[in-house]
């Protein structure tokens, strides 16, 4: 079990004063001048080196992200944004950072700004955090007024600004693009890539869009150490990681734990057990709603990290664990997430905005077992067209659910269609 | 779950910002670079969909509003329009006092929404979603993932989430409302934020100072 101390997120339930004072008293804000000091290809190089992977969901290394920023400041300013935009079913990890620990997210800002030669920074929060992003307002005027951000932010010569800004309820601004555009005042439609954000991002300036969870960790990394980061979790797959746990456990809960923690380890220590029990477990999404599930036996040994949950065709994403018992209507479940993909499709390419319709109405179908059995083939074939055919992720991430689903539960479906099409015949006799 | 139409209503004449919402837009529109004050839309229907609540008891942004905030931002009025529709978030119609946002997500769901938005819909006299009481106290409209899936099921009201609801909790939650009492948000199962039920079992070693 991961020590206390090597725990990042100090505050994480609310217990502590989440404020500048208690801010400071768990570590926050100490030397920032100092990290500044060392300049900008030192603090990019220690966190190259920390192995840190973006918590996001992608899992694309953070400090190489911050190094493909233009080395010179040209005409264009070069910009921060952070995405708060948490929406991925089942995660609700950087609303505790928000809450209760925002100045370690400020601070972070300042760092990751200053690696990256940017004056500004944008927090998009979600629109539905009204409280959380009042406590990070509160955090981001408390630290301009002690003069850590501002002009000159904490005396190392360094302006920066840091500005709070809300959408209003569209998963698709999650998507890096979509979130520039919307903060851009537009309707969130992803953009075409290339040119990449840190070419033409934010009103066509250089921009880097990272994670909260992702800005938040670095002023810890920074302090204690590339090498501190490093040591924990699995080689390629460092360091520690906010888990939310959700759905049939026993106590649902948010954890800092180190990657590479079994799953099950991760389920009967910190959330109480699967309901009934370990055997009671039928499956498990253990990365967000985009993720496909594993069965149980899946689900006995894997170890949650990027790269073992790729190899059993799974994703960490956001390390939102969904648990599903043994009372799991498992195709209802999965058709639910076909309802939140055609109801967030943006519009803007067909195959997302017709086949998330398409996916959806069939899956309802499914629910019934209103269907023929080469229907799942064609409704395979289905999330093959649309995954990978868009402009965005959002496409892929409709069409993985329902592979997932058909790749474990086919039998079920299929017992589904023909309880169904027995209660049809029963009808006729009895007619 | 299918929508009901929404009761026919109407357009204010004319829609200006107050004092309070002026001050806002100040601070606000410098927050953007210089001639980027579109970035301004979404915070100004904010505050135009605010000041209808703190006016009228009805969170919602009419037309009027929009067509006053691309003039101040010096944008044709159809990109406040096709933003104000795009954001789910963004009322434009009239709702309740108490505007219920019930997540039914998978999260949620298996946490047993269903029940939420069955008491919600027997506590309040609603049948469908988009429909607001007669007495205008209530509406309801179903949303997705809000972001606090290990407090499952959420029930939001207005801006505040009540976490770890059940039926019970549901109809008790809307008849102090009616009371005119605004319960404390958070979770009603009164565990800490999204702590395990009985309290933390990490960061336990460490001593700071209490939240006040």
């Amino acid at each position: 079990m991961l020590s206390d101390q090597d725990r990042i997120f100090t505050n994480l339930y609310g217990v502590h004063d989440w404020r500048l004072a208690g801010a400071r008293a768990r570590g926050d804000w100490d030397g920032t001048k100092e990290i500044i000091a060392r300049g900008r290809d030192a603090i990019i190089d220690e966190m190259k080196a920390s192995g840190l992977r973006g918590r996001g969901g992608a899992g694309f290394p953070t400090g190489m992200k911050w190094s493909f920023m233009p080395k010179e400041i040209g005409a264009r300013p070069h910009y921060l944004v952070v995405n708060a935009d948490e929406s991925e079913p089942g995660t609700c990890k950087d609303r505790d950072i928000l809450r209760h620990d925002p100045h370690k997210l400020v601070e972070g800002c300042l760092l990751a700004s200053f690696a990256m030669g940017a004056h500004a920074c944008y927090i998009y929060v979600r629109g539905e955090f009204t409280n959380e992003a009042r406590h990070l307002q509160q955090a981001v005027d408390e630290a301009y007024e002690a003069g850590l951000i501002g002009k000159n932010a904490c005396g190392s010569g360094w302006d920066f600004d840091c500005y709070v800004h809300r959408g209003a309820g569209a998963y698709i601004c999650g998507e890096e693009t979509a979130l520039i555009e919307s903060l851009e005042g537009k309707k969130g439609m992803p953009r075409l890539k290339p040119p990449f954000p840190a070419a033409v991002g934010l009103y066509g300036c250089p921009t880097t869009v990272n994670n909260v969870e992702s800005i938040a960790v670095a002023p810890t990394i920074l302090r204690r150490g590339a090498a501190w980061f490093s040591a924990l979790g699995r080689p390629k797959n460092a360091g520690t990681k906010l888990f939310c746990i959700s759905g049939h456990v026993n106590k649902p809960c948010n954890v800092e734990e180190e990657l590479g923690i079994p799953l099950k380890e991760l389920i009967e220590k910190y959330a109480g057990g699967v309901r009934g029990g370990w055997d009671n477990l039928l499956a498990v999404i253990p990365g967000g709603a985009s993720v496909p599930l594993l069965p149980k036996a899946t689900c006995d040994t894997i170890l949650m990290d990027f790269d073992s949950l790729r190899e059993v065709r799974s994703g960490l994403g956001t390390a939102a664990v969904i648990v599903m018992d043994k009372s799991t209507d498992v195709i209802r479940a999965i058709a639910r997430l076909s309802a939140f993909y055609k109801h967030e499709s943006c519009g803007q390419c067909t195959p997302c905005r017709e086949g998330t319709g398409w996916m959806m109405r069939v899956m309802n179908r499914m629910v019934q077992g209103r269907a023929e059995p080469d229907e799942i083939d064609t409704l395979e074939q289905v999330t093959k067209q649309v995954e990978g055919h868009t402009i965005c992720a959002l496409g892929d991430a409709a069409a993985w659910p329902i592979q997932g689903l058909i790749r474990h539960f086919r039998p079920l479906m299929l017992e589904r269609i023909q309880q169904y099409k027995s209660r049809g015949a029963a009808r006729m006799a009895a007619e | 779950m299918a929508e009901t139409a929404t009761a026919a209503f109407e357009q204010p004449e004319s829609f200006a910002f107050d004092a309070e919402s002026q001050a806002e837009i100040a601070t606000t529109i410098a927050k953007y670079p210089a001639g980027k004050q579109a970035s301004g839309v979404l915070p100004l229907l904010w505050i135009a969909q605010r000041q209808m609540g703190r006016q009228t008891n009805s969170a919602w942004v009419p037309v009027k509003a929009m067509d006053e905030i691309a003039r101040i931002l010096e944008i044709a009025p159809i990109r406040v329009y096709e933003v104000c529709t795009f954001y789910l978030m963004f009322n434009t119609a009239p709702v309740g006092k108490f505007h219920l946002q019930l997540c039914t997500t998978t999260p949620c769901w298996l946490r047993g929404s269903d029940d939420v938005v069955a008491a919600c819909r027997s506590a309040t006299g609603l049948n469908g979603w988009k429909e607001i009481s007669a007495d205008g106290l209530f509406s309801m409209t179903e949303v997705e993932c809000l972001g606090a899936c290990v407090n499952a099921p959420i029930l939001q009201v207005n801006d505040d989430f009540y976490e770890d609801m059940d039926a019970e909790k549901t109809k008790a939650l809307i008849e102090a409302l009616r009371r005119g009492e605004i319960p404390k948000p958070g979770s009603m199962s009164g565990r800490q934020t999204s702590a395990p039920d009985g309290g933390p079992i990490t960061l336990t070693t460490l001593s700071f100072a209490k939240a006040q």
